[in-house]
């Protein structure tokens, strides 16, 4: 037991797993033949579906029918079945454990000089045919450690926050199901020592993504987005697919520590040109795009809130969206190799950080405000792994994981106050009503607006001073960035004052029931809240007087030729003056957008209608979301159903169908012909039968003459 | 002593009057009585075959064929009358469903 702890770092995903198949025979053999007996009532309203905050109509109408043993009970909401209670204990149970075994680990880690900071286990090997082996293997490193702390970190609070907030669905052990499976997914994703098996994570959480967007498949909106995840992010991963053959291909190898390793024998030995290194970096980043929800496969995760919203918590803002960002980081290596790569990386990332921050202005969905932002915010890490930050990237990962999973966590609790409602004009003064929600998500609002001294500051102008100082960086570039970030404290604040502040929009009939939520749901709000503020104080830069303990730890990762090489050269070159300077223009512009937030929401109300009648063009582009989904639409999903249509009705109906009809139309033809010949006359019979046997006779006479 | 060939002339007159009757005929049972003809056309050549070259087995086959033919002859007849009993007819061209 040479290396302690870290031998048992398989239990990391596998704990996860255990949770799938404990709850899962929970989910099939209690909870299935409950739903079933209860769906066979021709009872109206049915069970309340649809909503996750569905108020009362689901407990009276099943306790009401379902057995004798419930009658006594009436509309108890404080009535669960056993089932339930051992789902809420083992789902959220194997995540808080699996994160004490990650912590372990990773001090563990922490304990072994800078240098031998990767471990890798190889449990056993899974493909081998001829030179390709992939086995089935973990590696950890401080990249890794800090993916899988964050995910079973803030995954544990997601799945504590999740026994209240689903605890009204009929479907309850279903969805811990999905919420586990996606854990052992993205802890599969993130803890692989090779890309392929980094593949098989990576398809994992789609699939759990899909399972759980159309989580309440009996919406037809519902059932869409989750199609149109799936649908979108094939494309990206059918390019990642294809980067991993590269990588087989030039490096003979698809584990990290092998092709990294050989990365600068090959690149100097000429196999491995800038041309190819190219091809396999935009074939992974197209991956990324998919999964990250980058321009211009971004369009699915706005439509993804209609999942359960700590699904969006997890899921689609702190977790599997960032995926793409750490795979880009885990290939830093090659990334660096391919200029025009990096470019790309960095242009798409500053992009649609803009983009969908205008598109965020608009939005009165308060989730789809926060898919949006996320979408920003990945924007945001993509530019830094871009410029050649990836420690910066990271970094915000970090910190956007704690933020945003607290944001929708706090949407998530207003929506359940509200019994259901989202619509951001139909709320209003919430402040006095859910003091714990308002303050954490004000936190949180402050974090990602950059305000000096939380968590979204440090990752946030660590991002834009690296998009302006380093070598891959433009000035540009940074005016970008700064203006987005001016543009998400508008409108996160805009959020914050519409649901919060204000009189009351709300409908009287929900006003009565506003209550705030249960422990289970406050708690992991608070310590989210706790992580939102202090969470950056592992990375305050060297300027501000810190020792960014955050990129020392990264650096072994990154080390070798990005974080040392120009993080020595960036400050080198500029003077401090100008990064603080950077830094208090950065500030000025967040509060620039949060005072114009203040002034339109709070001080002008009529103000935001006004403009929006004045440019009324203007104002519907940006509401309709630049009708980026109707080009789409038009452009792309009409034109592959023209084809598929046209290979269906040529290829398939015609051509396919014209052979294997032809052969029988041929066969039967055929057989009209020949059944000529059976007349049913004896007589006909028999003379074909001698006119046989003369033939024969006749030809063996010949032969006999003629030899 | 008749010459061979004579016989195996007898033989093929016989061999050829129960095809054509075979053929030719509607009555079922004259189709029946000509293929015992074509049998009895053989059972001359066998035998004079088996006379001329001094083996027996012409005649064994010869006895053979006819014990065949005894049977032959009585299942055929039981079948006629079946038939007959059945479509009131022994004529071979009204007697045609059995065909696709």
């Amino acid at each position: 037991m040479v290396n302690g702890i870290l031998d048992f770092l398989w239990l990391v995903p596998a704990l996860p797993l255990l949770g799938v198949i404990l709850n899962g025979a929970l989910a099939l053999f209690a909870e299935r033949p409950l739903l079933l007996r209860e769906a066979g009532l021709p009872l109206p309203g049915g069970h309340g579906g649809g909503h996750g905050t569905g108020h009362g109509s689901h407990g009276s109408s099943s306790h009401g029918t379902s057995a004798p043993s419930h009658a006594g009970h009436g509309e108890s909401h404080h009535e669960t079945p056993a089932y339930r209670r051992l789902v809420s204990f083992i789902a959220p149970g194997v995540i808080g454990a699996a994160f004490v075994v990650a912590l372990l680990c990773v001090l563990s880690l922490a304990a072994r000089p800078a240098e031998g900071r990767t471990f890798v286990q190889i449990l056993f090997p899974w493909i081998q045919a001829g030179s390709f082996l992939a086995p089935v293997g973990f590696q950890l490193d401080p990249l890794s450690a800090v993916m899988a702390l964050v995910v079973t970190g803030v995954g544990f609070l997601i799945h504590v926050y999740s026994v209240g907030y689903m605890s009204h669905e009929p479907a309850f052990a279903r969805y811990f199901v999905y919420l586990n499976l996606f854990m052992f997914a993205m802890l599969t994703l993130v803890l692989a020592n090779n890309y392929l098996l980094m593949f098989v994570g990576w398809e994992g959480v789609g699939l759990c993504s899909y399972l759980l967007i159309g989580y309440w498949y009996e919406k037809q909106s519902a059932a869409d987005a989750g199609k149109k995840a799936f649908i979108v992010n094939r494309i990206g991963d059918f390019g990642f697919i294809l980067a991993v053959f590269l990588i087989f291909w030039t490096f003979g190898t698809v584990s990290y520590t092998e092709v990294f390793a050989k990365v600068p024998l090959l690149s100097h030995s000429g196999v491995l040109t800038t041309g190819l290194a190219t091809a396999i970096t935009l074939l992974l980043f197209l991956g990324a795009t998919g999964k990250s929800a980058q321009i211009p496969l971004y369009i699915w995760l706005p439509d993804a809130m209609e999942g359960p919203t700590p699904v969006s918590a997890l899921i689609h803002a702190a977790t599997m969206v960032t995926a793409g960002v750490y795979m880009v980081a885990r290939s830093s290596a090659l990334f660096l190799l391919a200029p025009e790569t990096m470019m790309v990386v960095a242009v798409i990332g500053a992009a649609t950080a803009i983009f969908s921050a205008t598109i965020g202005i608009c939005q009165t969905d308060i989730k789809r405000v926060l898919a949006y932002s996320t979408v920003s915010q990945l924007g945001y890490m993509f530019l830094a792994c871009g410029v050649g930050a990836f420690t910066a990237g990271i970094f915000h990962l970090m910190t956007h994981a704690f933020f945003k999973a607290l944001l929708f966590l706090g949407s998530g609790s207003v929506i359940h106050a509200l019994s259901g409602e989202q619509d951001m004009r139909k709320m209003g003064g919430l402040r006095k009503y859910i003091p714990i929600t308002f303050i954490t998500m004000f936190v949180a609002t402050l974090a990602i607006a950059g305000i000096p001294g939380l968590s979204g500051f440090f990752s946030k102008d660590e991002i834009l001073w690296q998009s302006f100082s380093s070598p891959h960086g433009s000035p540009v570039l940074w005016v970008i960035a700064a203006v987005a970030a001016g543009i998400t404290a508008f409108y996160m604040f805009r959020l914050v004052f519409l649901t919060f502040y204000g009189e009351s929009r709300m409908d009287p009939d929900v006003e009565k029931h506003v209550h705030e939520s249960p422990w289970t749901m406050t708690l992991p709000l608070s310590i989210l809240a706790v992580l939102s503020l202090a969470g950056g104080w592992v990375g305050i830069p060297a300027v501000l007087g810190g020792s960014n303990p955050f990129e020392h730890w990264l650096a072994p990762v990154f080390h070798p030729v990005a974080a040392g090489a120009h993080g020595a050269e960036g400050a080198a070159h500029h003077p401090a003056a100008l990064e603080l300077g950077l830094m208090a223009l950065s500030v000025a512009v967040a509060l620039c957008g949060i005072g114009l937030a203040y002034f339109l929401y709070r001080v002008r109300t009529g103000k935001p209608e006004e403009i929006a009648r004045k440019w009324p063009t203007l104002y519907d582009v940006v509401l309709h979301k630049y009708y980026v989904d109707e080009i789409y639409e038009w452009a792309v999903v009409r034109r592959v159903v023209n084809v598929s249509v046209w290979l269906w009705e040529m290829f398939d109906a015609l051509f396919i169908d014209g052979i294997v009809n032809g052969v029988a139309d041929l066969a039967r033809a055929a057989g009209d012909r020949v059944r000529r010949l059976q007349g049913g006359v004896v007589g006909g019979y028999a003379f074909s039968l001698l006119a046989g046997a003369v033939l024969l006779v006749g030809y063996i006479l010949y032969r006999s003459v003629v030899q | 002593m008749v010459e061979p060939s004579a016989y195996l002339l007898l033989s093929a007159v016989l061999f050829g009057i129960g095809v054509v009757g075979v053929v030719a005929r509607k009555n079922v049972l004259i189709i029946l009585m000509s293929v015992e003809l074509m049998l009895n056309g053989v059972n001359v050549a066998f035998v004079a075959a088996g006379s001329y070259l001094g083996d027996a087995a012409g005649g064994v086959f010869a006895f053979m064929v006819m014990t065949v033919a005894a049977a032959e002859a009585a299942v055929g007849l039981a079948l006629l009358i079946a038939l007959y009993r059945l479509k009131e007819t022994i004529d071979v061209t009204e007697l045609r469903i059995l065909k696709w």
